[in-house]
């Protein structure tokens, strides 16, 4: 990746936190963490690889992307407010009556939002039939998933990775956002995933792990799993649950949490030093 | 007796409803290239071994894990195909309930869930394979269509009616042999009672192989002492065909209800809904008494639950006796 286009993609991720800040924070509570340890997962897939089409979201030929940890559907509106699927405006009416952005993707709901999501363990099954479907149908479409460290206690996320291999879903990669943290506690108290690249690889996925946050990182590895055949990919992204919101970061309180003015504030004045940051790195 | 239907030829031998099922979904499949089939490591119990042969490649079955078949067949439908997942009704309603809830009907999907061997047509596979509860979980799913059919005739023309509607469905199969009750000329309407048999003094809405023939046969053992029933075969529990629940009412002022399935929440339940809202009459209702099911042949097991004629004929003219003595159906 050039670095002119790693610098548009780190600017981006600030802006999409900071948009995600002003939707949570205008209902004054929401899945503020989870949302934050994504944003560079998706800021890849929608600004760099992804092939839809914001007029038309349900163009037959487009990527698909199952957001299986469905609470963090408030990073991913945020990205569809700004590719254009619906009107930024739109941000700031989160999980009020009569929404189209719950807290849970929505398919039915929202425009680009590919699949209903929200009971844990289920999204990896559905992308498993979206890739066969595409694989019997022959379209180009590739599926993408995200799944979580809650998706990851369920045995269904299991019987789903079985049959992706079996299946040979070379269509399919899915990351795992691999906050370490579940509601309850870090997952090294609640329950532990030790070892789990091994877990993938011995479960017949092409696997690899790196830092969730570096764009440099996690692009050079989807280039990888995309180019990989015969077998679906799982990229296990190391990342930081709440990330870059001071006070709030790594704390495993942050799942579901009020956010209030003065938080909002303490977050964008941490943008503003991020984008700074940026400014001093030549180009 | 009456009989509103073309009946079938005295001499039609019975056969397999899940031979019926797979060869009516391979027919379809030749016509509509959306159609997919799945199951759970009982292809060979659900018959639809022939439609894999047909077609291998529309065929998946993803082992013995029934919550990442019907989230596999949500996927499926996202792209548009039509899939059919198929295991026993214990296993596709107990097991896959929250992914069938939110995966397919939540999303608006269009997954057929078929169960198969309802209630006691387990038999030998005993208490923890035997579904009571099937259709009470199922029909407090939001507009989903739940789908029981009597026979081969009904079965095929249901089928295709399930598959051409949009939105997801459940269909409860017999899959043994069936003899047919309906001339091939019979035709079937997704949400709409059969009324097989016409008789004024009390009506037994029947549903499913096992219990719309239970109730022809009382219908005919009723009538050898002069009490003439009505019998409707309820294919469709939902929705539930609420206008032909009142007519009937009110046309011979006593109901009777015959299921392989619990008397809560199965179709006794719809029907009692019904009446209480619409056009109270006595009610009873047969089928399971809050119990669990066990071990033993189909037989042992209609006896052991009440599931037979005889009980039907029983529950019929008490019911007609609680009608001329208007002290309710509570005796």
């Amino acid at each position: 990746m050039k670095a002119m286009e790693l610098r548009h993609l780190q600017r981006k991720a600030i802006e999409i936190r900071r948009l995600t800040v002003d939707e949570i924070t205008h209902l004054g509570i929401g899945h503020v963490g989870g949302s934050m340890s994504v944003v560079e997962v998706l800021v890849l897939l929608y600004y760099r690889h992804m092939n839809i089409d914001p007029a038309n979201p349900r163009w037959e030929e487009r990527d698909k992307f199952v957001m299986s940890k469905g609470h963090a559907g408030p990073a991913l509106y945020s990205i569809l407010a700004d590719r254009g699927f619906f009107p930024r405006e739109m941000l700031l009416t989160l999980n009020q009556g009569g929404t189209n952005l719950p807290s849970h993707c929505d398919m039915n709901r929202t425009p680009g939002i590919d699949m209903t999501t929200g009971s844990l363990g289920q999204g990896l099954s559905a992308a498993v039939g979206m890739a066969l479907g595409h694989r019997l149908q022959a379209l180009p479409g590739r599926i993408f998933a995200l799944i979580g460290d809650g998706d990851t206690n369920e045995g269904q996320t299991w019987e789903a990775a079985m049959s992706a291999a079996m299946y040979g879903l070379d269509n399919l990669v899915a990351f795992t956002d691999y906050n370490k943290m579940q509601i309850d506690g870090p997952i090294e108290a609640i329950m532990k995933t030790d070892n789990l690249i091994d877990r993938w690889r011995s479960f017949g996925w092409f696997t690899q792990q790196v830092e969730g946050h570096d764009f440099a990182a996690l692009d050079a590895a989807l280039e990888r799993a995309l180019a990989e055949k015969g077998r679906p990919s799982m990229i296990i992204a190391d990342t930081i649950k709440g990330k870059d919101l001071p006070g709030i970061e790594g704390d495993y309180k942050n799942h579901n949490m009020p956010l209030t003015a003065e938080d909002a504030e303490r977050a964008y004045a941490r943008f503003r030093e991020l984008e700074a940051k940026l400014e001093e790195v030549p180009a | 007796m009456k009989y509103r239907i073309e009946r079938a030829p005295e001499a039609e031998k019975a056969p397999e409803m899940r031979a019926v099922y797979s060869d009516e979904l391979t027919r379809m499949a030749e016509e509509d290239t959306r159609i997919v089939v799945l199951d759970a490591d009982l292809m060979r119990a659900n018959g639809t071994e022939s439609f894999k042969a047909r077609f291998p490649e529309r065929t998946f079955d993803v082992g013995v894990a029934e919550a990442n078949m019907v989230g596999i067949s949500a996927g499926l439908s996202a792209t548009g195909l039509i899939p059919f997942p198929a295991t026993f009704t214990c296993f596709a309603a107990r097991r896959t309930f929250d992914q069938f809830f939110i995966s397919a009907n939540y999303a608006k999907l269009n997954v057929k869930l078929t169960g198969s061997d309802p209630g006691v047509a387990a038999a030998f596979n005993g208490g923890t394979h035997m579904s009571f509860e099937d259709i009470g979980l199922m029909r407090t799913i939001p507009r989903i269509v739940i789908c029981e059919p009597a026979d081969p005739v009904s079965l095929r023309a249901l089928l295709r009616q399930i598959a051409e509607r949009y939105g997801s469905s459940y269909l409860r199969l017999h899959r043994k042999p069936i003899t047919p009750i309906y001339g091939e000329s019979e035709t079937f309407e997704l949400g709409r009672g059969k009324v097989i048999v016409e008789g004024e003094d009390v009506t037994i809405i029947a549903a499913g192989a096992i219990l719309v023939a239970e109730a022809i046969r009382a219908a005919e053992i009723l009538e050898a002492e002069g009490i003439a029933a009505s019998v409707i075969d309820m294919h469709t529990i939902k929705p539930i065909d609420a206008d032909l629940v009142v007519e009937y009412a009110r046309r011979t002022g006593a109901i009777l209800t015959a299921e392989n399935h619990q008397v809560q929440g199965g179709l006794g339940s719809a029907v009692a809904e019904v009446l209480t809202e619409r056009y109270p009459v006595p009610q009873r209702r047969v089928g399971i008494q809050d119990e669990f099911g066990e071990v033993g042949t189909q037989e042992y097991l209609q006896e052991r639950f009440g599931l037979t004629a005889e009980n039907l004929t029983v529950q019929a003219r008490a019911l007609i006796a609680s009608k001329s003595t208007k002290q309710g159906a509570e005796q």
